[in-house]
């Protein structure tokens, strides 16, 4: 089943697709959402007038007004904090962090409040919030525009955690988020805004145009939280991954030949546990692959969950293939980076064994 | 929508409906401008209280605008620092050395040498001048646009640049963004990318200093839309409760990145007004005028040193160019600001300053420029020997792994071995130079 069926036998694709960079799908969905719910509304440091530093919300502040898409004060505790209070408003409120490695200010907001919300007033008040922020490295942005916090997002409960790795997914995660009544952290991959990466940093980008999950359909369409995308199918193994990385796996195992069983996790939080245990079971090999530090990484979640639940499946351990526990050098960028040759030897490893 | 309180409260009752303001700048691209409505003050016309007064005297100087040097180029009124002509030659120097700096390190940038750059063009005396008004051992906290402290406090250039293009030369090991300089000799802190982070940390080093009965004082420098952060209102909070020998340095450029002064709340009042709400004492200055940008931080430095207390200084400039390398500003802002800033060019108007006084010319001036930018020129070359970004002559792949902690964990140590079998790997015959 290849990525295009996928899509045009989703009932919900019922119009002409297109192709767009990740940056135009954002750009579109909430656009979409903006013009759909009355509620929704976007604020965070430049996306007003400018349109954001990358571009994601070019446009819109001039086509819904200034009071449903604008700049903010440049303090994320204060983004976060009155994105609460929009909430508990019935406002739904979609706040940018410029850089995820820039959220930290907030994360009292986010983690004691926006989170615990729901919770600790039995219903009563809701966070439905969707904060968009980009991560992940890869373009020379040194420790503080590179980082992948998404496990100190994961381990917190009341919060879901999505990350799309294509533009055709990012439109449709970005609006099913929007719509979700729980506070999402919606990580965007920067590094794979204008075009996929293979990881081999040396070849030219391969702009998104040409590749084939940048058809996005016209219009409102949904891809339901905690559901994950088989990129490719396969019997070797099975490789567990999301964001960027699930490029640079996909290209790493056709360097190499290996029929892998891709899997696109979407959402960390929900987890698709379905998915990934048919895949492993089916395969009895599972390599895990994120950018992000390894040490109680999400990848040491879901090496506990494959352990714990496909055991008796497992031809051989559970390897993880991660970014190393350093802060993200600039100059050794692609040393650091989770490349080809890490994952290469990894796959090698895992079908030894 | 479902599961949400409902929305709208009773709409068409007789009670006012209420609306969102959403601040707006007077000019987008296109416009022509016009800044008259900015408070230019009278060089001389403001008040020089004593340093060790109570800060509610200063209270009246944070709407004020200190102004020293006047439209006929002389120094004016009881803030004239009354420099020397070597010191203000001196000052001068710095300033053209920081922008023939400037100039070659955004050049670099574009000719792809290194991934990213930041002036600070026009803002010059905000960082020089106060410096210069600093003892060389009272410690800095400076945030990314204050490459003139260093260039004051003599670090070499050769060093700035091995850090700008992240090669083996960089003694922070190519590990920074470029310009995120730290020396730790020039009691120049190590600078963060998060911002105002490094203001209740120059609070610290101030009550520390203070608690070891020490004699230096710290100051900090930070843009004004980052006081928009939590972190700068601890630092005031903290520097207020424990009366700090440290000055809070507000470079107010107008801008930040595409976000005027508007969105840290510049329509409501000043940014040194926020001293008065501490209890501490503020002044405003006029941040291209350096004799006034010394003679306030001066000001600050002799009361914190006189346990009179921390100053918060609002520095009242323009960011005369792009945020960085990465910005266009013409997206955004009109033009035609910089030209019409009511303030002129620090450096213009030191030079023209010196000149009045008969201590300079505009021959001698050229030759600075020439030698600034040979000096630039030079240590460019020098520091190209170690290495651009991305060309291979960078620090060893262990040394990515050092720092971290103290010492090496074991899981550290595992994972440089596997960056080192990596490197072999993909460069069987050695790193290509
Ligand atoms: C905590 C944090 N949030 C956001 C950013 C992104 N950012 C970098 S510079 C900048 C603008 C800062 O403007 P200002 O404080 O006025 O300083 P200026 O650049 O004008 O010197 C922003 C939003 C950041 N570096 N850190
Ligand atoms: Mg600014």
């Amino acid at each position: 089943m290849s990525v295009q069926e996928t899509a045009s036998s989703d009932p919900l694709v019922t119009e002409e697709t297109r192709r767009l960079n990740m940056i135009e799908a954002i750009n579109e969905a909430l656009d979409i959402m903006l013009a759909r719910d009355p509620d929704v509304i976007i604020m965070g440091e430049d996306v007003g007038y400018f349109g954001g530093v990358f571009r994601a919300t070019a446009g819109l502040q001039e086509k819904h007004g200034k009071t449903r898409v604008f700049d903010t004060p440049i303090s994320e505790c204060g983004i976060i904090g009155v994105a609460v209070g929009m909430g508990a408003y019935g406002l739904r409120p979609v706040p940018e962090i410029q850089f995820a490695d820039y959220i930290y200010p907030g994360l009292d907001q986010l983690i004691s409040e926006a989170a615990r919300l729901r919770y600790r007033s039995a219903g009563e008040y809701i966070a439905p919030m969707t904060v968009r922020s980009p991560f992940g490295g890869g373009i020379f942005g040194g420790q503080t525009h590179s980082q992948s916090p998404e496990a100190i997002f994961a381990h917190v409960s009341g919060l879901k955690t999505v990350i799309p790795s294509t533009p055709h997914d990012a439109k449709g995660l970005l609006i099913a988020a929007i719509e979700d009544n729980d506070p999402v952290i919606f990580f965007e991959p920067k590094r794979i805004y204008n075009g996929p990466f293979s990881g081999y940093y040396d070849k030219p980008v391969e702009p998104w145009k040409k590749h084939r999950d940048s058809k996005v359909p016209e219009g409102y369409y949904k891809i339901p939280l905690g559901k994950a995308r088989i990129v490719q199918e396969g019997e070797a193994m099975t490789v567990l991954t999301y964001g960027t990385m699930v490029h640079v796996a996909e290209a790493v195992c056709a360097a190499k030949g290996v029929d892998a069983e891709i899997l696109d996790l979407r959402t960390l939080v929900p987890l698709d546990i379905e998915a990934i245990e048919k895949s492993v079971k089916k395969t009895g090999r599972c390599l895990i692959v994120h950018e992000a530090t390894r040490t109680a990484g999400f990848g040491a979640e879901l090496s506990a969950l494959v352990t714990e639940r496909c055991f008796y499946h497992l031809e051989a351990p559970v390897d993880r293939v991660t970014g190393f526990d350093t802060p993200y050098p600039h100059s050794l960028e692609w040393a650091y980076f989770p490349g080809p040759v890490r994952i290469g030897e990894a796959i090698d490893k895992l079908l030894k064994d | 929508m479902a599961d949400r309180p409902e929305g709208t409260a009773a709409q068409g009752s007789n009670k006012p409906v209420l609306s969102l303001h959403v601040p707006e700048p007077k000019y987008r691209p296109g416009d022509t401008v016009d800044f008259s409505h900015i408070g230019v003050t009278r060089p001389g016309d403001q008040p020089r209280p004593d340093e060790v007064c109570h800060a509610s005297e200063t209270a009246p100087l944070t709407l004020d605008l200190v102004r020293v040097l006047g439209d006929d180029n002389k120094a004016h009124g009881p803030w004239d620092p009354k420099l020397d002509p070597e010191t203000l030659r001196q000052m001068l120097r710095h300033f053209a050395m920081v922008r023939a700096f400037d100039a070659r390190m955004y050049r670099g940038q574009r000719q792809g040498k290194t991934s990213f750059y930041m002036k600070c063009t026009g803002e010059e005396a905000t960082s020089i001048s106060a410096a210069m008004a600093l003892a060389s051992d009272d410690m800095v906290f400076p945030s990314y646009r204050q490459q003139g402290i260093l260039i004051a406090r003599g670090y070499s250039l050769v060093e700035m640049i091995n850090q700008i293009y992240s090669n083996r030369g960089d003694k922070l090991k190519g590990r920074q963004l470029p310009i995120m300089y730290s020396s730790r000799e020039h009691s120049f802190f190590s600078i963060s990318g998060n911002l105002a982070t490094q203001t209740p940390q120059a609070v610290g080093w101030a009550m520390a200093s203070a608690i070891k009965g020490d004699s230096r004082i710290a100051a900090t420098w930070v843009g004004e839309g980052s006081t928009a952060e939590g972190d700068f209102h601890s630092a005031c909070t903290f520097a207020a409760v424990y009366n700090a020998p440290v000055i809070l340095n507000v470079v107010n450029n107008q801008w930040a990145i595409s976000s005027f002064s508007g969105f840290a709340g510049a329509e409501r009042t000043t940014f040194a007004a926020r001293a008065v709400g501490y209890g501490i004492a503020g002044i405003r200055v006029d941040g291209n005028d350096p004799l006034a940008v010394y003679a306030a931080e001066r000001w600050a430095a002799n009361r914190a040193r006189a346990n009179a207390g921390p100053t918060l200084i609002e520095h009242f400039t323009y960011r005369a160019e792009g945020h960085s390398t990465s910005d266009d500003p013409s997206q955004y802002r009109s033009a035609h600001e910089s030209d019409e800033w009511p303030l002129g060019d620090p450096v213009n108007r030191l030079k023209k300053h010196l000149i009045a006084l008969g201590e300079w010319d505009e021959e001698r001036h050229a030759a600075m420029d020439l030698a600034c930018a040979e000096e630039v020129k030079a240590a460019t070359k020098e520091a190209e020997k170690n290495g651009i970004l991305g060309h291979g002559l960078h620090h060893p792949f262990a040394t990515m792994f050092e720092d971290v902690f103290e010492e090496l964990p074991w899981h550290l140590v595992e994972q440089s071995k596997q960056a080192i079998h990596e490197r072999e790997v993909k460069f069987p015959e050695g790193r290509p130079k």
